[in-house]
Parts: structure tokens; C-alpha cells; sequence
């Protein structure tokens, strides 16, 4: 067999193929063919437009490299970050963020615990409200408007590869940014119908322009806030 | 041009052998591994003294963390694995290289084009926010186009050899190619935002939350099995032999060890998912697959050091086949290490913690560097026709400044991980949390700073190298005296 194989370099490049092929689909097909990979839960919704825009600038901040999103099921880190994730919470999630490091604390449940003030302080000079902060500042957010006229774009997108956007999301994209970043400039009840929780109002202190900061805010007091984890029931198994 | 490379066609039926392109290859190598170095030492330090992130969004740890690990992993490395892949298949297939200078050149460049398409993508925030895997989409279909050429290139030549064995190196070479492009497809499967409407340079990965997890690990772990893995074992097993000028130890065990490795490391992915929201089945596959993966690596170590047999007297003399002998320890350690932290108790507690970022360093510098620090010392005097190197004792002083710089690294990350880890789950006497996190953040602070320092310390040692190996293309020759004459002398006089 190896006699074969090592004089001829299609069979050995197949038999290589073959062999890798195994664990690979093994792992990952299941995954998407059983029905208990992703717990059924209430409350999960798509990202607003502004929570979307505000999530690409998490990623495009790199904030994936020091920052998880996935707690684990220990004592102390319940008690710590709150409820275990579950894999429902980050369903929507393209590409998913759970993270491999924490140089700083997991957010997968920061949504609500700090105000809109803290967290713009916070990102302006991490030092200034946590002196022993490593993290970088990110001041330019706090002055740059947020680029998101083609955020419809994204939401399309997103559908194609499964995100159950509606078309009535899709084509009040603009509006329902605008109305989330400053509630008086647009329908705030009508988007607050098709983004429920969704937290609503000036996010970085200036009224008068939407920021990456206004985004960015807005994603992180998302975080954690859709799925009603009192009621989750665990099924019989523990998970 | 030709000239050189008509250098080596001098003996008759010995095929003309494409070196210009290999000396591309090195000095890409040497440059890019420099930068990488570079750009991990400043992210070291900046997590030392956050000031260095000059709160610019340029120069920011999330940025320049992604073109820290794609220049060492894919410049670096990359340079340095298609470099000596086309030096070995076209000599142990006694065949020039397919395609010749034409398809050779556009890989090198195209390869190039890639590194500064990824690079300034991320400096500019361009990324698809997936580690290891951050390059866009128009450069994630760019690097496809190279790697099939590349695939052609040197599936080519071993089918026009004039050998009728395809050599061991070659199967692990072929090994990394064949399954790097199926890692890179599968994970980065993504749909343009500018279809619909979007920004030009932005996608969606079609997996979402928990396939994408798994996805994403299934990748990024055999990244690290198959580019970072087999395809640096393919320059063992050519180089290690050439170096010490004994044959491999074992043919039988580098057949087993080849075909154990590749069906055993894809099924490690989930180790990286240990407690998640990942199905357990999964983990515990990923756990078991991981511990049994212990064996062929440490086969492969085994096939490498015993290589020496007959020949251990050259460790005191020839400090190219120090690097080379010392990343193999490495690479046995980090193997042993790896199965260790894959068992989910002992996870429990390295996870998201600096152990982890020990453990890669440990495999990256001490094997991946190290051995490609080697190659390259064996490389340089051969391509550019030299009579050796320039100095052997600044080799010499490059291996133990290096190899310092290593433990520095290592030894800090294991005291900052596991302290970290034990911290975040200390319980005072009334059952309270013990540590608020920015305790264990501030208790990190000397191992950052050691850890950087070893980090520069590996930074100076690639200076040396570079001045070295560019005074060995020169043609200069130091005057001095060789290295463990004395030793050697008495070891003679017995």
C-alpha cells in the first residue's frame, strides 16, 4: 500500500485528502444537521442597524483578541459575568465572537451593567475610570460619524446566509438607525416593534451627530440582554 | 540570472534546479521574520505600558495583534516553507522545478502580494474578525489562485522526477499544501457585502455562532497541525539528515508517523471550545483525539533527534544543527504540552489565560523559528555558492541569545497563565470572588515585562542572523577560530 502510494503522487495526495477528510466531517457536519447543537429559546433577535454597525467596529477593533464572549459554566464565572452562554445567544452571529483570551473580562454579558457614560469614558481612556487598564484608548470614536449609509447592504447580506431580516427591517434600515441613536429624530415605537430591548438615546453625550461611538455603545449594551436566562430551563441531559 | 543557476547543473544529468527563486524565498523569509518579530515584541510591550498604543487607531494591540501572528506565521513561515519546498522536491526528485522560473515568479510575487494586501488591510481595519483566518475576501480568493499554482508547481515536479520513490519531506510538504487549502476554503466561505449594496471590502461568513465556532477552530488548530506542523516537519525530515549527514533514523516510523499525524490532528479543532456552548460529544472527541496525538508527534520528534545517531559529536562543533536539534526538543515539549492542556480539567483553568500564548510561543519560537533559522543558515552558503558561513560563532551566539529569549517568554507566560487562572477562581473565607478582574490584570504586569524582554532578546538574535547570513551572500569570511576545537581535540586525544 505504501509502496503505492509513495510512487505516485495523485493516489498519495488522495489517500492524504481521504484521511483528513474523516474527523473533519465527523465534527463539523452533525453540527448542523442535529436539532439539540442550538438550545430553543425566546427573545433572540437579529442586530438593529446601529447594534450592527457598532458590531463591525468591534470587530474591526480587533476587541475579539483580548475580550471573550462565552461563559463558562463554573461557579466562579457565573458569579463573575452572569448565566453561562448559550449557543442560541450567538445564533446570528457572522462570524461568531466567543474569543480565545482574556486579557480582559468576557462581555458576553455586559449589556446594561455599566451606564452609556462609563462605557464612553471608558473607551475615550480606559485609565481615567480603571487606572490598572491595559487596554488601548480609542478616542478617535468619539469624533468620527459613523460611515453607515450602505448598512442595508449589510443587512441583505446577511439574510443571504441566514439572518431572518425582514424586508420591512431591511427597508427601514436607515430610519430605525437614526431613531435608536437620538429617539426625537425618528420613529423611536416603530423601531422599538421591530428591534425588541433594543436601548434607545444619545449613547455618547453629543445629540447632534451619530458616532462610531453611538455604534459601538449601542452593541454593548445588547450584549447578554436578549435571552431571558431565568427562565431557561437546562433539558435533562445538563445542557 | 541563469548563470547561478546554471552553477548547479555543472555534473552531468543533474537537472537544472531553479535557485534564484529559492534565494527569493530566503531573503523574503529573513525580512518578513524580522518584521513579525518586531511588530510581537511591540504588542508585548504595549501590554506592559498601554501608552504605546498611542491611541491611534493604526497602532492599536487589536490591530497590529493580526500582523504580528500573519507576518511570523504566513511571511515568515510561508517564505520560508514554499522556499525550501522547492529546494527539496526539485533535489529529491532530481527534476527542475515545474514550471520553471515563469510559474516560480509569479508565485514568489503573488505570495508577496498577498502578505501586503492582508497587512495593510488590518492596519486599515479591514478584517474578517476571525483569528488566524482575518484576511478579506478579495484576498482570501487571491492567495486561492497562488496556492493552486503552487500546488501545480510542486505536484509537478515530483511527477516529472527521475526517482521512483517520492521522498518522506515531500509527503509532508504535500500533506500541508492539500490540507491548508481545505482548512482556507472551508473557514473563510464568505459572501460579499458589495453584492448587495454594501461596503466594497467587507463579507459575512456564512457560518453563524456555533458551527462557526467549530468551523473556526477546525481551521485554526490544523493552521497550526498542518502549515505549522507538517509542512515544517517536510523541511525536518530533508534537513535535519543533510545537516548531521546521517539517513532518517527510521523509514517505518516516519510512514506511521506520517499517516498517524494527518488522520489524527484534524480531530483536535474542539480543544480549543473545552466548556463552550459547544455540544460536549465534541469536546470530548476533540480531547481524545488531542491526547492520542501525543504519540505520533512525539514518533516524529523521536525520527528527528535520532537522526543524530552516529553523530551527537557534531552538537559541539556545527551550531546550524544546534538550532536544528534544539527546535526538534521544542517541538517535542510543545507536543507534550499540547495534549496536556487538551484534557478539559487542566483547560478549566488555562483557557482564555496567557499558558495558552506560552504554549504557541514554545511551539513558535522554539520549533517553527528555530528550525527555520537552521534551514536558512544551511541555505544561504549553499544558493550564493559560499565556502560557509560568514561566522559560526555569531551563529553560535545567535542560538544561545534566541534560545534565552525563548525560556524568558515561556517560563513568564506559565507563572502569569496559571496565577491568572488561579486567581480568577479564588473564593475568599465567606465565599465571595477573592480578586476583582483588574487585580489579576495588574498581577500580570513583571511577567509582561519579562516576557517582552525575552521577546527582544529573540528580536536581536534575528539582527545577528540577517548580518550574518547577509555578509555569508557577500562572500566575506570571518577569521576565527572554530567553534569546540578543544573539546574536540581531547575527545581525539582519548
Amino acid at each position: 500500500m505504501q509502496a503505492m502510494l509513495e510512487k505516485n503522487v495523485i493516489l498519495l495526495g488522495i489517500a492524504t485528502l481521504i484521511t483528513i477528510s474523516i474527523g473533519a466531517l465527523v465534527q463539523l457536519v452533525p453540527l448542523y444537521t442535529m436539532e439539540t447543537t442550538i438550545e430553543k429559546v425566546d427573545g433572540m433577535r437579529p442586530y438593529s442597524p446601529l447594534e450592527l454597525a457598532g458590531r463591525n467596529i468591534y470587530i474591526r477593533e480587533g476587541c475579539y483578541l483580548c475580550h471573550s464572549q462565552m461563559i463558562r459554566p463554573f461557579r466562579d464565572e457565573v458569579e463573575r459575568y452572569g448565566h453561562y452562554s448559550l449557543a442560541a445567544e450567538s445564533m446570528y452571529d457572522h462570524p461568531f465572537q466567543w474569543g480565545s483570551k482574556r486579557t480582559g473580562p468576557d462581555l458576553a454579558r455586559v449589556g446594561g451593567k455599566y451606564s452609556n457614560t462609563w462605557h464612553v469614558a471608558h473607551l475615550i481612556n480606559p485609565r481615567e475610570v480603571v487606572p490598572e487598564s491595559v487596554m488601548p484608548g480609542y478616542p478617535f470614536l468619539a469624533t468620527r460619524p459613523l460611515s453607515a449609509d450602505k448598512i442595508a447592504g449589510d443587512m441583505k447580506t446577511l439574510s443571504v446566509v441566514g439572518v431572518p431580516y425582514t424586508d420591512d427591517q431591511i427597508e427601514n434600515a436607515q430610519a430605525d438607525l437614526k431613531a435608536q441613536a437620538n429617539p426625537e429624530m425618528g420613529d423611536a415605537d416603530a423601531m422599538a416593534a421591530r428591534y425588541p430591548k433594543a436601548t434607545m438615546g444619545d449613547f455618547d453625550g453629543n445629540p447632534a451627530v451619530i458616532t462610531e461611538m453611538d455604534a459601538l455603545v449601542s452593541y454593548l449594551q445588547l450584549m447578554g440582554t436578549l435571552v431571558d436566562t431565568t427562565s431557561y430551563q437546562t433539558s435533562p441531559d445538563g445542557r | 540570472m541563469s548563470s547561478a543557476s546554471l552553477a548547479n547543473t555543472a555534473s552531468s544529468g543533474t537537472p537544472e534546479y531553479y535557485d534564484d527563486l529559492i534565494k527569493k524565498f530566503v531573503i523574503a523569509s529573513a525580512f518578513w521574520g524580522l518584521a513579525g518579530f518586531l511588530a510581537g515584541d511591540l504588542i508585548a510591550w504595549q501590554l506592559a505600558f498601554p501608552v504605546l498604543n498611542l491611541d491611534l487607531e493604526w497602532t492599536t494591540f487589536g490591530r497590529l495583534r493580526p500582523l504580528h501572528t500573519s507576518a511570523v506565521i504566513f511571511a515568515f513561515g510561508g517564505n520560508i516553507l514554499l522556499g525550501s519546498s522547492f529546494y527539496v522536491v526539485q533535489r529529491t526528485c532530481r527534476a527542475s522545478l515545474f514550471g520553471g522560473n515563469g510559474l516560480g515568479s509569479f508565485i514568489f510575487w503573488g505570495y508577496q502580494l498577498f502578505i501586503v494586501l492582508a497587512a495593510t488591510g488590518y492596519l486599515l481595519g479591514i478584517t474578517q474578525g476571525k483569528e488566524y483566518a482575518e484576511p478579506e475576501w478579495y484576498v482570501d480568493l487571491w492567495i486561492t489562485i497562488i496556492w493552486v499554482a503552487y500546488l501545480i508547481a510542486f505536484g509537478g515536479t515530483i511527477v516529472r522526477r527521475k526517482e521512483p520513490h517520492i521522498y518522506v519531506a515531500n509527503w509532508f510538504y504535500l500533506a500541508f499544501i492539500i490540507t491548508i487549502a481545505v482548512l482556507h476554503l472551508g473557514n473563510n466561505a464568505s459572501v460579499p457585502t458589495v453584492l448587495f449594496g454594501g461596503e466594497m471590502t467587507k463579507s459575512y461568513i456564512v457560518w453563524a455562532g456555533v458551527q462557526d465556532a467549530m468551523t473556526q477552530w477546525w481551521y485554526g488548530h490544523n493552521a497550526v497541525g498542518f502549515f505549522l506542523t507538517a509542512g515544517f516537519l517536510g523541511m525536518m525530515y530533508y534537513f535535519v539528515p543533510k545537516q548531521a549527514e546521517r539517513p532518517v533514523y527510521s523509514y517505518r516510523l516516519s510512514v506511521i508517523h506520517f499517516w498517524a499525524l494527518t488522520f489524527l490532528y484534524i480531530w483536535a479543532g474542539p480543544h480549543h471550545l473545552h466548556y463552550t456552548a459547544l455540544p460536549d460529544w465534541v469536546q470530548t472527541l476533540g480531547m481524545t483525539f488531542s491526547v492520542m496525538l501525543w504519540m505520533p508527534s512525539w514518533g516524529g520528534m523521536i525520527n528527528g533527534v535520532m537522526t543524530l545517531s552516529g553523530a551527537w559529536h557534531k552538537l559541539r562543533t556545527d551550531p546550524v544543527l544546534r538550532f536544528m536539534v534544539a527546535s526538534v526538543g521544542f517541538y517535542g515539549m510543545s507536543t507534550f504540552e499540547g495534549p496536556l492542556m487538551s484534557i478539559k480539567a487542566v483547560n478549566s483553568l488555562s483557557h482564555y489565560t496567557d499558558w495558552t500564548i506560552g504554549h504557541v510561543h514554545a511551539g513558535a519560537l522554539g520549533w517553527n523559528a528555530l528550525v527555520s533559522f537552521g534551514v536558512l543558515y544551511f541555505l544561504v552558503p549553499k544558493l550564493w555558492n559560499r565556502e560557509r558561513l560568514y561566522s559560526l560563532r555569531l551563529v553560535n551566539t545567535h542560538f544561545w541569545i534566541s534560545t534565552i529569549g525563548i525560556v524568558l517568554y515561556i517560563s513568564s507566560m506559565w507563572v502569569s497563565g496559571i496565577m491568572q487562572g488561579l486567581m480568577w477562581r479564588t473564593y475568599d473565607q465567606l465565599g465571595f470572588l477573592q480578586y476583582s478582574f483588574i487585580e489579576t490584570v495588574e498581577a500580570m504586569h513583571p511577567y509582561y515585562i519579562i516576557r517582552a524582554t525575552g521577546g527582544l532578546l529573540f528580536v536581536l538574535g534575528a539582527v545577528l542572523m540577517i548580518y550574518n547570513l547577509w555578509r555569508t551572500a557577500r562572500g566575506d569570511l570571518r577569521n576565527e577560530a572554530p567553534i569546540g576545537l578543544d573539546s574536540q581535540a581531547a575527545a581525539a586525544a582519548e
